[in-house]
């Protein structure tokens, strides 16, 4: 903490050095997240705000309870709550069992660590198109994924333009697809750290490899799962660009709109130009993040605290 | 035990191959004619006749050559201003003993937390009244730091032994010179990691730039790609608009197998702060 320098300690030249060094971060960072988050709360109660004249008529919860009876605002959040509790729970349990088998192989896991990686670093809009066209239905082709159900026995759905649990469905593997990487990541490196004592010693004892993941894997990589689970929350919960690349930009007109679209719909294009109701539904969601974050923190104290 | 080795290898295996057939699909795609894509009632999983005219198509008919030298500058210039914005505050964290850091620090890390879409509306009031719609600075300015960034090159910095810094200041060297002769290049490998991970993330911002640019002029690659979905080739040309989502794809992917152990172990990282 103390670290002295020679011209002494705290000297006047030191203290304005420091903050001639900080000065380009501070400002930028005042600019554009200090000031714009105590903004955001004015805009919200203002009421009646108007990009054009920049005025309001008075201050209130006008905004909220507009967005509040907004039938696009409801589905959004419908929409958003379906694809959170959809998407959470699958890429979670899909991730650790993908981890669990790359942790039990030699031969190869460089390979497949760098394969599961990939949809990280590709571009959101652009893969989405793929994904698109792998499921559309068009005049000309029932498109691949039909072609695939269909030796199945079953109909060819129009996923991207038909009904809402086909839509649904396209958006919920395409979010899993992408997320996947990190949760792999993060429990592939939270696995190899647990130390192979414990397993050792278990495995003296005669320990079952199933008992052995829920006594000592599980409790010792508990932790990550939880910060998994809580960022891949808040992550869902935020989704939009997945759902544009998928269903275009028009988001509600295709009935895919989620929280976030709704405040960039409500912001700017062409229903936009109410950055009052785009704050109003941007606090909203993140009372709505804020909450589940807790109540994640606080069940999952509770869980650990008994095991 | 073999029988369970080969469950789970074929397991993965059928992981890795959802991972990767969108990829391949983009790219048979792409080498289709448009005729004999269109042809197909049922897709073909390979196609004996491929051709390349979709990607002559895809940087004729849209602007995508444009789009690509805009993502260009858009992501050079914002790394390059942030990675000096982030070494002088990382410094000032790490090596100056000024009044008030350490409340400044704990500051910093509260800011964190701070959800994007709870400033972007402000910050896009704020652009708009400045003028500064279509054009490079104002697509650039809200992201040229990161308060993530400056805490991880921070305790890299603070890795850098005490006693260099007395024997610089023994030797009358100034800080800004020890700043950028010792610390940086020390730290190299940090530093390094940030700009890669910084260039992904500029690569592929989509949020921001639509809503602050309207003129395709301006546009970067994902919105280009999101242009040329709506009212690109027509609709129906899905060869040429997969030669240009392969065209967008391909440098990540390069930037990815070229730098892997380092962007996984810096996204990792990023995992770790939470």
């Amino acid at each position: 903490m103390s670290k002295k320098t020679l011209s002494g300690v705290n000297s006047v030249a030191t203290n304005i050095s420091g903050w001639v060094y900080l000065l380009p971060a501070l400002l930028f960072l005042i600019a554009f997240m200090v000031y714009p988050l105590i903004d955001v709360f004015i805009y919200s109660f203002e009421e009646g705000y108007n990009s054009a004249s920049q005025s309001s008529f008075g201050i209130g919860l006008y905004n909220y309870a507009y967005i509040l009876r907004d039938p696009y605002f409801l589905k959004a959040v419908k929409n958003t709550f379906i694809l959170v509790i959809i998407t959470v729970p699958i890429s979670t349990v899909l991730s650790l069992l993908i981890s669990l088998g790359l942790n039990s192989i030699k031969a190869l896991k460089n390979m497949f660590q760098t394969i599961f990686f990939l949809p990280y670093v590709t571009n959101t809009l652009a893969v989405g198109l793929v994904f698109m066209i792998l499921f559309q239905k068009t005049p000309y082709t029932d498109g691949l994924v039909n072609l695939i159900i269909g030796k199945f026995g079953i109909s060819p759905i129009d996923f991207i333009d038909g009904p809402y649990w086909a839509k649904m469905l396209v958006l919920s593997v395409y979010v899993i697809w992408i997320v996947m990487p990190f949760k792999i990541l993060i429990l592939t490196s939270a696995l190899a750290s647990v130390p192979d004592v414990y397993y050792q010693s278990a495995r003296i004892d005669g320990t079952s490899s199933w008992r052995m993941f829920w006594r000592i894997t599980l409790p010792m990589i508990s932790p990550m799962i939880v910060y998994l689970v809580i960022t891949g929350f808040i992550g869902a919960f935020k989704a939009y660009s997945d759902a544009v690349a998928i269903f275009g930009i028009d988001l509600n007109a295709a009935g895919m709109n989620t929280i976030v679209g709704y405040v960039y719909d409500m912001l700017y294009g062409d229903g936009g130009g109410y950055p009052s109701y785009a704050s109003a539904a941007a606090i909203v969601l993140f009372a709505i993040v804020l909450t589940i974050t807790v109540i994640n923190l606080i069940v999952s104290r509770k869980a650990t605290d008994i095991t | 035990m073999k029988v369970k080795k080969t469950i789970i290898y074929f397991l993965l295996a059928v992981w890795a191959l959802v991972v990767l057939f969108p990829f391949y699909w983009m790219v048979l795609s792409s080498v289709k004619s448009y005729a004999s894509y269109a042809g197909e009632k049922i897709p073909k999983f390979f196609t004996l006749t491929p051709t390349f005219e979709n990607y002559t198509s895809a940087f004729t008919a849209v602007p995508l050559a444009k789009y690509f030298a805009n993502t260009l500058i858009f992501t050079l210039l914002t790394t390059a201003l942030m990675v000096i914005v982030i070494i002088f505050a990382a410094y000032a964290f790490a090596r100056i003993d000024f009044k008030g850091r350490n409340l400044l620090f704990i500051m910093f890390l509260a800011l964190m937390m701070i959800p994007n879409e709870l400033v972007i509306i402000t910050n896009f009031v704020t652009i708009t009244n400045l003028d500064l719609r279509n054009t490079f600075t104002g697509l650039i300015l809200p992201s040229v730091t990161s308060v993530f960034y400056i805490y991880l090159l921070k305790e890299n910095f603070e890795q850098v032994p005490d006693e260099l810094y007395y024997a610089a200041k023994v030797d009358g060297t100034s800080d800004l010179k020890y700043l950028f002769k010792v610390m940086v290049p020390i730290c190299r490998p940090t530093i390094i990691t940030v700009i890669i991970l910084k260039v992904i993330e500029c690569w592929n911002s989509y949020v921001w730039p639509r809503l602050i640019t309207d003129d395709p002029m301006y546009y970067l690659v994902s919105n280009g790609i999101q242009e040329i979905r709506e009212n690109g080739f027509g609709r129906d040309n899905i060869p040429a608009m997969m030669a240009a989502v392969v065209a967008v794809s391909v440098p990540l992917i390069i930037l990815f197998l070229i730098f892997r152990k380092k962007i996984m172990a810096g996204v990792s990282r990023e995992g770790i702060k939470g």
